[in-house]
């Protein structure tokens, strides 16, 4: 398959150019604005973390009125969610990216931020920082294309384990956090036989700790405070890291396997230029279109395009860079996959299921 | 910390930190308080004064992780212009243990100080401001008999102001002479105070100098001479001499009781600027790495991860194209370039990514 773009090298050239101008003109005007926007949403997202559990607790004081209690601890529980989502997606994914180091806000760095998830956060940054974006959609080298365990293109050689793929990405969505965990020690290359017991020790003891903070914190210790609704506590917790497991799901997986993106062969990549790095970004990244409010709880990976394209450019000026990247790219006539929601999320899923069988369809462009 | 409520405290919060993970108690707690943080320390400006027309002193009530200081000592403030982290180094101009827990820095404006001048200028009440812990020596010895001689110039007589406040306030201002620089009468950064001490405490003899000022001295000798040095205090070599002022000030100081075979009584205050000169079109450099102090030569093109490889080292990389962090490491001293944007970081202590700089004049990497 060839790169599937009409374009002469010149004329990627000039794209890429095009694209360092509108990078070089957004970062040079970083400033007091968007430092204000994310230490006001950090101070938001504590507050919302902190209120949601104060709420759950709340809830408790209507027991046994089961009428009462179950529309605040619902709503409890939906605030910790939201701050997790935020804690997670707009803040953490995005320090984590390194896009707020410039402000050299010791307490804001990409390489000591820890987050709220099961995943440790060093191996998060090396599975996807490293591996993800730099060779993003490239079939062998990117693993985050069907995170080792679904077939979300032909070019993937079928195997019967694919058929399950309508429950496995059930499960997945529900633990996600927990798939992300695992993600960075590759098991299948482990049980090839490609990787040794010896290397992955380390890591699997830093996934322990990290696991037992975070666990003992949800599942334990918050649900000891509330004494005999213990149970109930937990289970608010559970449902929160849910929601945020799903949701995360949802707008990750609109990302990069939506109909129309495109997957990579490690030849054509082979001596890639710095222009054709981005016009396979483009061509491998897929936007969700929606309100602002929608963006920053996908942690405006609904600007998965721009995301990708500038990885390292605070989030918060993504939104504004969209409109000039689509133009660009009428002009060089390059696809750019944008469209609801409903249908990113709509076509991920069909394409699991239809992949899930041995169909070789090459997805119409 | 090791008081009892101290260490209950860190009792306390030791367990509620379980809570809080990844976080800690400490940055929730800051939502109600900046002050009260453990993670970190913040100070708050709580009144701005103008001493002079370009100098101006602030006032900040650091968080509870704050440590009493010596009086001498400096702290690095941390200053947010354009949201970006400036840190910059001042001496704390108030005496230690004021009754409201409050110190004192005093800022002068430097032309073409993008930092001092946001300080003097747009810090307003209610500002908060990274702080660092008191650091440095340059402090009067507690027990010995005391009797210094001050050897200060504009800005640089901030230390010292401290000292003069303390002993003044404990009453037992040593025998002190003070030889001060200034440009003009109305420059002199705390001139009322200074000129009610020596009007309250015969010991302390003040001698201010005009540098700029048009008078009957010749403007050779309105800057440090020896001559000047004698008439002031004739028995200089017999005092423990503390100065702190510019460079070259301190230059001539450090001369002259070398030249004397004195310099056990020298005690100098320095600010180094914290950034390196901007390279002309220097086509590279020496690159040092400080940690395990190789020296290379490269050129201006070679990115500096190859640079470091072609060294024989290995420092952590990524995507060797800029977007992954992986390599980033701090500058020491001097100036990198931008291979794809052009632009130079000349700022000391600066994040780096080693895949996309290259080498403009000499520099320094913690590597
Ligand atoms: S190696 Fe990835 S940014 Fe330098």
């Amino acid at each position: 398959m060839s790169f599937p773009v009409h374009l002469s090298d010149a004329a990627i050239e000039d794209f890429g150019r095009e694209l360092d101008a509108i990078r070089d003109e957004v970062m040079d005007s970083r400033g007091d604005r968007d430092r204000r926007y994310l230490l006001r949403l950090i101070r938001i997202q504590r507050g919302l973390a902190l209120g949601g559990r104060l709420v759950i607790f709340g809830s408790l004081a209507f027991l046994p009125e089961w009428l009462w209690f179950l529309p605040v601890v619902a709503l409890g529980t939906l605030l910790l969610a939201v701050a997790k989502i935020l804690e997670n997606m707009e803040i953490g994914h995005n320090v984590m990216h390194a896009q707020w180091d410039w402000m050299r806000d010791p307490d804001i760095q990409s390489g000591t931020w820890e987050w709220d998830s099961v995943c440790p956060s060093d191996q998060w940054k090396h599975s996807h920082n490293v591996v993800h974006h730099t060779w993003t959609n490239v079939l062998g080298k990117d693993r985050d294309v069907g995170y080792g365990m679904l077939r979300v293109t032909a070019q993937q050689r079928w195997h019967p384990f694919y058929l399950l793929q309508p429950v496995s990405t059930v499960v997945m969505a529900l633990l996600f956090e927990w798939f992300i965990a695992l993600h960075d020690l590759e098991i299948n290359r482990l049980l090839a036989g490609k990787r040794t017991l010896a290397e992955t020790y380390p890591m699997l003891r830093r996934i322990g700790q990290k696991v037992a903070h975070q666990t003992l914190k949800d599942y334990v210790l918050w649900p000891l405070l509330a004494g005999p609704f213990f149970l109930h506590v937990l289970a608010a917790n559970a449902v929160a890291n849910v929601v945020r497991n799903v949701w995360a799901y949802v707008i990750i997986f609109c990302g990069h396997f939506p109909e129309g993106v495109h997957y990579f062969s490690e030849e054509e990549v082979a001596d890639e230029t710095r222009a054709r790095w981005y016009v396979r970004q483009l061509l491998g990244s897929c936007n969700i279109d929606g309100g602002r409010l929608f963006h920053v709880f996908s942690g405006n990976l609904s600007h998965q395009i721009e995301h990708h394209l500038f990885p390292d450019m605070p989030s918060n000026r993504y939104p504004e860079v969209a409109p000039r990247v689509r133009a660009l790219c009428a002009r060089y006539e390059i696809p750019y996959n944008t469209n609801s929601l409903r249908r990113q999320f709509g076509t991920t899923t069909w394409k699991l299921y239809r992949f899930a069988l041995p169909v070789s369809v090459v997805a119409p462009a | 910390m090791d008081t009892a409520p101290g260490w209950v405290w860190s009792r306390v919060t030791g367990l509620t930190d379980m809570f809080a993970t990844p976080l800690r108690t400490s940055h929730y707690l800051e939502l109600m308080n900046p002050l009260w943080t453990t993670h970190k320390l913040q100070a708050r400006v709580v009144s701005v004064w103008d001493e002079t027309a370009s100098a101006r002193t602030l006032t900040l009530r650091p968080g509870r992780k704050w440590r009493r200081h010596r009086a001498g000592q400096h702290v690095r403030v941390g200053v947010p212009i354009g949201g970006m982290h400036h840190t910059r180094t001042y001496s704390i101009s108030s005496a230690p243990g004021r009754d409201d827990e409050c110190i004192t820095i005093t800022v002068k404006a430097a032309p073409g100080g993008r930092v001092s001048q946001h300080l003097v200028r747009n810090v307003v009440p209610g500002d908060y401001l990274p702080l660092g812990l008191p650091q440095g020596d340059f402090v009067l010895p507690d027990a010995v008999p005391l009797r210094p001689l001050f050897i200060t110039a504009g800005s640089g007589i901030t230390p010292v102001m401290s000292m003069l406040r303390d002993h003044a306030a404990r009453g037992d201002l040593p025998s002190i002479v003070h030889l001060h620089y200034a440009p003009h009468p109305y420059d002199v950064i705390f001139a009322k105070e200074l000129a009610k001490l020596r009007d309250d405490h015969r010991r302390y003899r003040l001698r201010l100098v005009y540098t700029r000022e048009r008078g009957e001295r010749s403007p050779a000798e309105r800057h440090f001479t020896a001559a000047q040095l004698q008439e002031v205090c004739p028995d200089w070599r017999d005092r423990d001499v503390y100065a702190c002022g510019p460079q070259g000030l301190l230059a001539a100081v450090e001369a002259h009781w070398q030249g004397a075979d004195l310099s056990r009584r020298l005690h100098l205050e320095r600010f180094h600027a914290p950034w390196a000169d901007l390279p002309g079109d220097v086509p590279g450099g020496r690159v040092r790495f400080a940690r395990s102090g190789l020296e290379v030569e490269s050129d201006g093109r070679t990115n500096l991860l190859r640079v470091a490889e072609d060294a024989g080292l290995n420092p952590p990389h990524g995507c060797r194209m800029g977007i992954c962090h992986s390599c980033d490491a701090r500058l020491v001293s001097g100036c990198v370039r931008d291979l794809r944007s052009g632009a130079v970081v000349n700022e000391h202590g600066a994040t780096v990514q080693l895949c996309i700089n290259a080498a403009a004049g000499n520099l320094e990497l913690e590597l």
